[in-house]
C-alpha cells in the first residue's frame, strides 16, 4: 500500500491552548484509520486540519504527495461527512447528493445517472426526489455519504458519524461502512470517541490524549498491548494490581498480590522492563471463575464474589482477593450448564501470565 | 376568570384607539365624536385626490424601502459575525450595536441633526432621514436575523465549502437561502419602524416631509381631521399585514432550517 496523507511535526495552539502537540503520522493508500480519543483530545482538530477547515501552527500536511499549506477546503481532495451532517435542508435528496457536482461540467444526464449511482451505493436508491429536511437520523447519514463519495475524493474525513443514532442503528451502520470502505476502496478517517466502534471498523487507530497520539497500533495490538495505562484504561476495561517484578534475562519475575508468582517476556512491558514497584493490568475476559469440571489453569487464586452483573450473553462479576485492594472484574460467557454464583459465593479464579501486560 | 377579565380589559385598553380609527375613517361627518352620524367612503375618496398626501407618501414608501434594505444588509453583517465568528469584546460591541433600541428618540434626533447641519454642514434631505432611520432600525435587524443565523448549522457552509464551492457561493447557495425568511422578515419590520416613524423624520426632513410629518401638518385643520383617520386605517392595516407576514416567514425559515422556535418578536 502507497502512503496518502502524512502529517510532519504538525502542532496548532488557539491562543495559549495546545491542541495539537507535534502530530506525525502517515495514512496509507485505502486504510480505515479511526483517530479515537477523549473529548477534547484534539482528534477533531486533526481533523478539520487535514481537511483544510484549521490551519496548521507550524509542520506539514501533505496529501497524495502535495503541501496543503495553501490549499483550501474546496481545492482538496479530501470530502468530509460532518458530526450533524449538514444536510442541505432547502434542497431534495438528489440536489443534496448532487451539490459537489456543480463545477464538474457533467451534462445533467451524467449528473442523474452519478446521483443514482451513489444512492443506490449507499441503500437509498429511490429517495433522490424527497426532501431532505423529513429524512431520519439513519437516512440523512446515507446522504451525507453519498454527498461525499460522489466526487470520488482520495479520502473520505467522518468526524463522529454514528454518535447520531441509535445503539441498533449505530451497529448496523458500522458493518455497513466497512463494507462500503471495501466496495470504493477510498481512504477512510473516522473520528471517535468510542473504542468499541473504533476496533470494530478500523485498519489501524491512533490513540489521542491531550492534543498528542498515544499510541498508534492496529485493533489487536492496541487491545492486547496497549503502551500506556492510560491507553489501556481507555481502550475496553482493564483490571490494574499494584505488584513487584525483578528482572530477568529474558524478561522479570513478578510477584502479583493475591495470584501468585510467575515469569513474563520483556515483550509484555510496553514501556520497558521495570524492576520494583510496577502496575499489573489484566483484562476481564483473561481471568476465569473455575467451575467444576474445567480443566486444570496454568494459576488460580481464591476469591470471594462481590458483585454480579448480568448481561444475558455475559456475566461480569467483580471479586475480592485477599492482598488486592480493589475488586477484579471478571467476565465470563454464560455457556450451556453455567451457573450464574451469588454475591458472597467463594470461588476460585483461574488467571493466564501470558495475558498480563505490566507498567 | 379574575385573570380572563383582566386580560380582556388591559386588551381593549390597548387596542381601544385602534379600533376608533376604522369607525370614525367610515363617519360620515366631520366632527370626531360619538353619536356616529352614516356611512360613507368619502374620506378614502378624498385620500386619492391630495397631490401633497401623495407626495409625502411617495417619500415615506421611498426611505422606508431604503432604510430596510440598508439596516438588513448591516444587520446580516452583524448577525452572522455573533453567530460564526468569536472576537475579543464581542459582547460589548454586540451590545453597543444594539444600543439604539433603547435610546430615546428625540436624543437621537436632535444630537443627529447638531451633527448633520453644525458639524458636517449636510442638507437635509431624504437621505439624512434614512441615514438616522438606519441607525434606529439596524437593531432590530440584528435581533431578527440573530435568530436566523443561530439556528443555522455552522457545518452547512463548510459541507458547501468541502464539496467545491469557494466562499462566496457556499454563501450564496446554502447561508442566504436558509436565512432569506429572515432577510425578509427584517425588511419588513424595518419598513414597518421607517414609515411611520415621526420624530426623527420631523426633525430632519428637508423640503419634501414624509408622510407621518404631513400627518401632523394636516391636523391643525379639523376639517381634514377624517381623513387622517382614513389614511391611519390603511396604515393600520398595512403594518398588521406585514407584520404577519414577517413573523410567518420567520416561522417558516426556523423550521425549513429544522431548528426550535425560541421566540422572536411577536
Amino acid at each position: 500500500m502507497s502512503e496518502l496523507i502524512k502529517l510532519t511535526g504538525v502542532q496548532k495552539y488557539y491562543g495559549d491552548y495546545h491542541a495539537l502537540r507535534d502530530i506525525n503520522l502517515t495514512i496509507d493508500q485505502g486504510e480505515f484509520f479511526s483517530l479515537l480519543g477523549p473529548s477534547g483530545c484534539g482528534k477533531t482538530t486533526l481533523l478539520r486540519t487535514i481537511a483544510g477547515f484549521e490551519g496548521v501552527s507550524s509542520g506539514t500536511v501533505m496529501i497524495a504527495g502535495r503541501d496543503m499549506a495553501d490549499v483550501p477546503p474546496n481545492l482538496r481532495p479530501t470530502n468530509m461527512v460532518f458530526q450533524s451532517y449538514a444536510i442541505f435542508p432547502h434542497l431534495s435528496v438528489a440536489e443534496n447528493v448532487a451539490f459537489g457536482l456543480r463545477k464538474s461540467g457533467m451534462s445533467k444526464a451524467d449528473k442523474a445517472t452519478a446521483v443514482d449511482e451513489a444512492l443506490t451505493m449507499v441503500g437509498l436508491a429511490g429517495y433522490g426526489a424527497r426532501a431532505a429536511h423529513a429524512l431520519s437520523g439513519g437516512q440523512r447519514q446515507r446522504v451525507a455519504l453519498a454527498r461525499a463519495l460522489i466526487l470520488k475524493p482520495k479520502v473520505l474525513l467522518l468526524d463522529e458519524p454514528l454518535s447520531a443514532l441509535d445503539k441498533k442503528m449505530r451497529e448496523h451502520m458500522q458493518v455497513e461502512l466497512i463494507r462500503l470502505q471495501r466496495a470504493v476502496g477510498i481512504t477512510f478517517i473516522l473520528v471517535t470517541h468510542d473504542q468499541e466502534e473504533a476496533l470494530v471498523m478500523s485498519d489501524r487507530i491512533a490513540v489521542m490524549f491531550e492534543g498528542e497520539i498515544g499510541q498508534l497500533a492496529d485493533p489487536e495490538t492496541l487491545y492486547r498491548r496497549p503502551n500506556s495505562r492510560r491507553v489501556a484504561e481507555f481502550i475496553g476495561k482493564m483490571n490494574f494490581i499494584n505488584g513487584t517484578a525483578s528482572a530477568t534475562d529474558e524478561g522479570a519475575k513478578v510477584l502479583v498480590p493475591g495470584l501468585g508468582k510467575c515469569t513474563i517476556p520483556a515483550e509484555q512491558f510496553p514501556q520497558g522492563v521495570t524492576t520494583g514497584e510496577v502496575a499489573i493490568g489484566i483484562r476481564p475476559e483473561t481471568l476465569a471463575i473455575l467451575f467444576e469440571g474445567d480443566k486444570a489453569p496454568r494459576h488460580e487464586a481464591e476469591a470471594v464474589v462481590d458483585e454480579v452483573v448480568y448481561y444475558g450473553d455475559m456475566t461480569y462479576y467483580d471479586v475480592r482477593v485477599s492482598e488486592v485492594e480493589k475488586p477484579l472484574t471478571i467476565a465470563m460467557k454464560n455457556l450451556i450448564g453455567r451457573p450464574v454464583l451469588d454475591v458472597g459465593a467463594k470461588t476460585r479464579i483461574a488467571w493466564d501470565e501470558r495475558s498480563l501486560v505490566v507498567f | 376568570m379574575k385573570l380572563r377579565i383582566y386580560a380582556l380589559a388591559y386588551l381593549l385598553f390597548l387596542y381601544a384607539p385602534i379600533i376608533l380609527l376604522p369607525l370614525f375613517a367610515f363617519n360620515d361627518g366631520t366632527i370626531i365624536a360619538f353619536p356616529l352620524s352614516g356611512f360613507t367612503t368619502n374620506w378614502f375618496a378624498e385620500l386619492t385626490e391630495n397631490k401633497a398626501l401623495h407626495a409625502a407618501v411617495r417619500n415615506s414608501l421611498f426611505i422606508a424601502l431604503m432604510t430596510a434594505i440598508f439596516s438588513t444588509l448591516l444587520g446580516m453583517c452583524a448577525a452572522r459575525a455573533g453567530a460564526m465568528a468569536n472576537f475579543p469584546g464581542k459582547r460589548g460591541i454586540i451590545g453597543f450595536v444594539m444600543l439604539p433600541l433603547v435610546l430615546p428618540e428625540i436624543i437621537v434626533a436632535v444630537s443627529l441633526l447638531v451633527i448633520l447641519r453644525q458639524v458636517l454642514g449636510v442638507n437635509l434631505s431624504n437621505w439624512t432621514i434614512i441615514a438616522a432611520h438606519v441607525l434606529i432600525c439596524t437593531p432590530f435587524c440584528i435581533a431578527i436575523l440573530n435568530g436566523a443565523f443561530q439556528n443555522l448549522d455552522p457545518s452547512m457552509e463548510e459541507a458547501a465549502l468541502d464539496l467545491g464551492e469557494s466562499r462566496w457561493s457556499a454563501f450564496r447557495l446554502v447561508t442566504l437561502p436558509l436565512v432569506m425568511p429572515g432577510i425578509i422578515s427584517s425588511m419588513l419590520i424595518a419598513f414597518t419602524i421607517s414609515l411611520d416613524e415621526f420624530i426623527i423624520a420631523f426633525f430632519l426632513t428637508g423640503t419634501n416631509p414624509t408622510m407621518p410629518v404631513y400627518i401632523w401638518g394636516l391636523l391643525r385643520f379639523p376639517a381634514s381631521l377624517p381623513v387622517v383617520m382614513a389614511l391611519g386605517t390603511l396604515l393600520v392595516a398595512l403594518s398588521i399585514i406585514l407584520l404577519t407576514i414577517a413573523e410567518l416567514l420567520r416561522r417558516r425559515g426556523i423550521k425549513r432550517a429544522g431548528g426550535t422556535d425560541k421566540g422572536g418578536f411577536l
